[in-house]
């Protein structure tokens, strides 16, 4: 896993034309459809003439967008799984990859405040009136956030001294359009799965950067997902104390600051989490800790049940 | 590159009623005629889901629905790529107009019908199946590139993958914006073992941009045209005359997806 500003030379190691683009949104740029309607002729019901749906609401733009502006000709997909979008993109460029429809991909994420998020998550309840505390005691529901994260995944040589992606695990729940399993077993499913590809036992990994919403039952449903895969003793947080639920784009920044703990050898506490919930079982970490890692897990999951892990290690070299 | 087997097909657009029905209008045998769409059921889903799903989810399971009864397999099996270049605009349409009224009045409902991966989460409740599912978006290009998708995911897990594709008309006034003229939706299942009972083996290609195969049916072609989930008509069409044969699809402002097809 490369750095973005290494596409310009990668472009020319592997031709426009081999690196693919995958881009994980789950609004898009719904927020100029939502401006525009509120700019509607009042006689004729019509959209302002300025709105451009293709280049702005329609999901694949933020890939369409990627796509012309690095100047690549590949493949190029927008994945929108709701809040697993941008770690599935890793899913699928590494499938791509493997099927030899590219040698290397840009993966990334994107999502943007708009109102729907906003007005929609306190619609069902689940938005909390302050910054999230994921694992809290009073943790009362999710904060929404925004950001945009990008990386080049290439296939790793022997001298690389980079982040891997060891492995990847996707599952459906099969229970629920908004609430988690409560067993959290299609999220189980997605860790399992991730260390099964990569041949790693649970006991290896040093640090699981959890979904970690801080909805009262997303967490509840994840904290027994990780009980039952890794017990009570593998180090955990959730950095959405740190930067609110971005959504479609949390599985890529997650992914990065897991990539960024690696190197760094960091577990990051949880902002704003003071007392922990005495009723969930992980291992959580609520103050920073500074010590080596080498195998670390990245959890995202999303309405209509989708769940994806992401499990990266530091390459040995 | 390895082929993949199409095992079994699902259908629905105005004037195509199901993969058998629609067979004749595919060989060339009768011409296309644009009766209205057939009222899509989607008997999987439990009544109490199916009252609150709309015309956009009810369209991409009936099709998802008709291909796995045509493979008698067992769907908790299967894994699923759910193809769309604009998803739900019928709810996105809702949320926007709520918007603009005073206290904003999202419908928790609506809102969480509005994401792109709605079709899939009811296809697995539906389905009791806990395999992946994607969904994804490539604007005019969603088909082929659903189905580049659909047989990496087939290939990498060693699993049948379930490819959905479905597009409908936008209510006014996003219509204005992107227009297609009529609904679409086809389902196709993919094994990567071949079997007695596939309808075709397949093996894709991605190449430059060059011309790709239109139709000659006129009522086909428009389709063809006019909804990005039909751009893969000429596959089904190749398929259906159960003869080899190459197909070129759009797979990219710069590319076209090949695909070499044998019975």
């Amino acid at each position: 896993m490369g750095s973005p500003w290494r596409s310009g030379e990668a472009k020319t190691r592997y031709g426009a034309d081999r690196i693919g683009v995958f881009v994980g949104t789950s609004t898009s740029g719904i927020g100029a459809t939502e401006h525009a309607y509120r700019q509607r002729d009042p006689l004729t019901g019509k959209l302002p003439a300025s709105f451009d749906y293709r280049h702005t609401h329609n999901v694949f733009s933020v890939a369409d967008f990627t796509r012309q502006w690095l100047g690549l000709t590949g493949v190029a997909l927008a994945i929108s799984t709701a809040c697993s979008s941008s770690a599935k993109a890793f899913a699928s460029a590494w499938r791509h990859m493997r099927a030899g429809f590219c040698d290397a991909a840009v993966v990334g994420g994107v999502d943007s405040l708009c109102l729907t998020t906003l007005y929609g998550f306190n619609a069902l309840g689940l938005a909390s009136s302050r910054p999230c505390r994921p694992w809290d005691i009073e943790r009362d529901g999710l904060t929404v956030g925004e950001a945009a994260g990008f990386v080049l995944l290439e296939w790793a040589k022997p001298e690389d001294q980079r982040v891997l992606l060891l492995g990847y695990g996707e599952s459906s729940d099969a229970h629920h359009m908004t609430a988690a399993h409560p067993e959290g077993a299609g999220a189980a499913l997605a860790m399992q799965q991730a260390l099964a590809r990569a041949a790693v036992a649970p006991e290896q990994v040093d640090y699981i950067n959890l979904h970690g919403t801080a909805t009262p039952l997303n967490d509840a449903a994840e904290d027994r997902a990780v009980l039952r895969v890794f017990g009570p003793a593998t180090p955990c947080s959730s950095t959405k104390g740190w930067t609110g639920h971005t959504l479609g784009a949390a599985g890529i920044t997650e992914a990065i600051f897991v990539a960024l703990c690696l190197e760094h050898g960091l577990i990051p506490g949880i902002l704003n989490t003071h007392q922990r919930d005495p009723a969930l079982g992980a291992g959580v970490v609520l103050e920073n800790q500074e010590r080596p890692l080498r195998l670390a897990l990245s959890n995202s999951f999303g309405f209509g049940g989708t769940n994806c892990s992401l499990l990266f290690g530091r390459s040995s070299a | 590159m390895k082929p993949l087997a199409v095992e079994s097909i699902g259908l629905l657009a105005p004037g195509l009623s199901g993969w058998a029905a629609s067979r004749e209008v595919l060989i060339g045998a009768r011409a296309h005629a644009a009766e209205p769409l057939p009222v899509a059921i989607a008997t999987l889903l439990p009544a109490n889901e199916r009252r609150r799903t709309t015309v956009t989810i009810k369209l991409a399971l009936q099709v998802a629905q008709e291909a796995m009864a045509e493979a008698a397999g067992d769907a908790r099996t299967v894994s699923a790529v759910f193809a769309s270049s604009g998803g739900d605009s019928e709810i996105l349409d809702k949320i926007c107009t709520a918007l603009t009224q005073p206290d904003r009045p999202v419908s928790p409902t609506h809102f969480h019908q509005s994401v792109h991966n709605t079709p899939a989460g009811y296809w697995s409740i539906a389905t009791s199946c806990r395999q992946p599912s994607l969904s994804l978006s490539a604007y005019d290009h969603s088909f082929a590139t659903g189905l580049s998708e659909a047989a990496a995911l087939a290939w990498a897990e060693a699993a049948q993958v379930l490819l959905v594709a479905y597009d409908l008309p936008l209510p006014f006034p996003l219509a204005e914006r992107r227009h297609i003229v009529a609904p679409f939706a086809v389902a196709l299942l993919l094994n990567p073992v071949s079997t007695e009972r596939r309808q075709a083996l397949i093996r894709l290609r991605r190449l430059p941009a060059g011309p790709v195969d239109r139709l000659d049916d006129p009522g086909l072609e428009r389709l063809r045209a006019d909804n990005p989930a039909a751009r893969g008509l000429p596959l089904l069409c190749a398929i259906a005359r159960r003869a080899a044969g190459l197909v070129m699809l759009p797979a990219g402002e710069d590319a076209a997806l090949q695909v070499e097809v044998e019975r």
